[in-house]
């Protein structure tokens, strides 16, 4: 059995045109220790995935289907049940670590407060393990760290400080949301490092959601790309990069910095992109949500919701055409 | 990665000798506020000088008026036959040693009335500003946590009916009710005609009588100040409402109220420890700011309810053209909107880490 099991999920949000569907008719799952990465662009329901798993959408966001977690469905959770799950079973890492720590409250505060409200432990024993784990994210100094404010670090050692503060009631399986975007080049691969690093020491289910493959690729086990609310490829993370079938997966490898094959094929070291924009939330094309930007759709992609195809054991689409047979390479608009 | 550095006693004290610290910064206030208050001295002696209106009319009775004699002798006692800006100089010199002059109406020194009208008026006030911080923070927080559901509603239509009413017409709508239809108010003034007020410390009726154990007098004393004390409120207590919800959604909007929900606190703690301490940044400057206006609408309310306070002294100063009576009015209520912007940024500093942490 999965950790998590997620069937047929689906997210309404309120807009000002009405309720939209933010995420379609989701299923995936989080093996034991599992490393699931979710990308797609901006828009494409990522991080309400993430937040409907926690119950913490937004005001007037409603989630329907099933989340089965560690052998019991949450999504009917009540409130309190929620709670409990939340921060002790299921821990997330905000965006912006800028943003995402209290601005007026110590370091120690933020590490300890739900440890001891989950675990009833004493303070002494919570500011004990609050070093260990600032230690274990590699904060210099962890006991002057404990007394200062978020204010006093850089964006990457808040980043450290909010992994900290996810790990600190060893939850079963980490949401970490766009974990390394808000921060630079050289800090995000500190934090990478720092996830690596935590896969090997401790067993952790980790969901990693981001809009950069670069991000995924090292570190995952499997990725799922979601397009317009729905999941459009699901396949291995070297399955995925190397022999991507959906003509959205391609258009994302494609537009990579660095992603040579298909640069040097262009015969300009120009960045690729994928050509018009991704669909506005509650505006989303009927059929394949895809179809208006893709190159390979054919009538049906336009009306008829595309059929699960499960071209190997771990490796699924959503798309009803084979960008490779026939047609040569991938077209990608520069 | 680059840190700031903490706890380093080196540069703790050079904060301290920069002026950072806390000392350094509540006498570099006082200073300021001191300089203030001569500014205030200046622009309320420069405005009652530009009032059209002979000081010496309102105050002396037609026949007096009319006898030049009594009028040079009136003008000499009060020192008015000087040009102005003595006059100006003459009265900062009189206020450095605590003399305010002597009032033109009552004809005391005009220290000795504000030392009888103020407490009156500081009473009802502090028992307002508390009625209105308790009751406006509560329902506020209320208001933001059930947002668009019926207490919210319902909290919204009060308070938005608090900030629209004007105070003479709460005041007489809530004397008329409560004293007259349903008598349940004791009536006008401080005590029951004839009563003995409690012997003289503070002032303050409430506190006097209980200094002196006199309980009977305490429990009158209550009475008497209740109904004045809540109509004066009702628009604090609107105002406050309003603020602190806008604040509180603000707030609730962010990011690290998110995590603080995904860590599974409670929503008790949640909104206690993460939302309402930021919160209350910008709703202490709007009570600071509410408690000095409560001043504003005590005139009014003092009318009403005959309570001899500031505001009474303050009409009957302007009325009566009398320049010590309206400079002393103008210094007390600067000095109490000083105090409370003074509070307020000490306030900042209390509830706000940053404002010590960071230069």
């Amino acid at each position: 059995m999965d950790l998590l099991t997620v069937k047929n999920l689906t997210v309404t949000l309120a807009t000002g045109r009405g309720d939209a569907a933010a995420v379609r008719d989701l299923s995936f799952t989080v093996g034991h220790g599992e490393f699931l990465g979710i990308a797609g662009e901006s828009g494409s329901g990522k991080t309400m995935t993430a937040l409907s798993l926690l119950g913490l959408l937004p005001h007037k966001g409603r989630a329907t289907g099933s989340i089965n977690f560690d052998g019991r469905e949450i999504l009917t959770s009540s409130k309190r049940e929620y709670r409990d799950l939340r921060g002790k079973e299921i821990a997330m890492i905000f965006q912006d670590p800028m943003t995402s720590l209290h601005p007026m409250l110590t370091v120690e505060v933020q590490l300890t407060e739900h440890l001891r409200h989950h675990r009833k432990v004493s303070k002494d024993a919570a500011r004990q393990s609050a070093l260990e784990l600032l230690s274990t994210v590699k904060i210099p100094a962890p006991e002057a760290a404990l007394r200062a404010h978020p204010s006093q670090f850089s964006g990457g050692m808040r980043q450290r400080i909010a992994i900290a503060m996810a790990l600190a009631c060893e939850p079963k399986l980490l949401i970490a949301d766009e974990p390394t975007t808000a921060l630079d080049v050289t800090v995000q691969a500190g934090i990478l490092k720092l996830l690596h690093q935590l896969r090997k020491e401790r067993n952790l289910s980790v969901m990693v959601i981001t809009h950069d493959l670069g991000v995924l690729s090292s570190l995952t086990d499997r990725i799922m790309i979601m397009y317009a609310g729905s999941e459009v490829e699901t396949a291995s993370t070297s399955d995925l990069l190397q022999r991507p079938r959906h003509p959205y997966t391609s258009g994302l490898i494609a537009a990579l910095p660095g992603h040579n094959d298909v640069a040097k094929s262009s015969s300009s070291k120009r960045l690729l992109s994928i050509e018009g924009m991704p669909p506005e939330l509650g505006n989303f094309p009927p059929g394949c949500a895809f179809h208006t930007r893709c190159n390979y759709a054919i009538e049906a992609c336009k009306s008829a919701l595309p059929e699960r195809i499960q071209l190997s054991e771990s490796h699924r689409i959503y798309c009803p055409v084979d960008p490779f047979s026939g047609k040569a390479g991938i077209e990608v608009a520069q | 990665m680059r840190t700031k550095p903490i706890s380093e006693e080196k540069s703790q004290r050079k904060r301290f000798l920069s002026g950072n610290g806390f000392v350094p910064f509540i006498l570099r206030r006082l200073l300021t506020s001191i300089l203030l208050v001569f500014g205030v001295t200046f622009i309320s002696f420069s405005i009652t000088q530009l009032v059209p209106g002979d000081p010496v009319a309102a105050n002396l009775g037609q026949s007096a008026y009319s006898n030049p004699e009594i009028v040079a002798a009136f003008k000499k006692q009060f020192g008015l036959d000087r040009p102005v800006p003595v006059q100006y100089v003459k009265y900062v010199a009189k206020l450095m040693h605590g003399d305010l002059g002597v009032s033109l109406s009552s004809k005391r020194p005009v220290l000795e009335d504000l030392k009888e009208y103020f407490p009156a008026t500081l009473e009802i006030a502090l028992v307002a500003v508390f009625l209105a911080l308790v009751v406006g923070l509560l329902l506020g927080i209320i208001s933001a946590v059930t947002r668009d559901r019926l207490p919210d509603q319902i909290i919204r239509v009060f308070s938005l009916t608090g900030v629209s009413m004007p105070a003479f017409w709460t005041a007489l709508t809530a004397f008329y009710l409560f004293f007259f239809v349903l008598g349940w108010a004791p009536g006008t003034g401080r005590l029951a005609p004839g009563a003995d007020p409690p012997p003289t410390v503070t002032g303050l009726y409430t506190v006097d009588s209980l200094i002196a154990g006199d309980f009977s007098t305490f429990r009158q004393a209550v009475s008497y100040l209740l109904l004045p004390a809540i109509v004066l409120a009702i628009y604090a207590i609107g105002v406050l409402t309003r603020f602190t919800r806008a604040s509180m959604l603000e707030i609730l909007g962010n990011d690290y109220v998110r995590a603080a929900r995904a860590k599974g606190l409670s929503e008790f703690t949640v909104i206690r420890r993460h939302v309402l301490r930021p919160a209350l940044l910008s709703i202490i400057t709007v009570a600071g700011v509410a408690f000095s206006s409560l001043l504003a609408g005590s005139v009014l309310v003092e009318n009403v309810f005959s309570w001899p306070g500031l505001g009474q002294y303050a009409y009957r100063a302007a009325v009566g053209l009398d320049l010590p009576g309206i400079m002393g009015v103008s210094m007390v209520v600067a000095t109490v909107y000083i105090t409370m912007n003074l509070i307020v940024d000490i306030l900042y500093r209390v509830i706000d880490p940053q404002m010590r942490d960071v230069s």
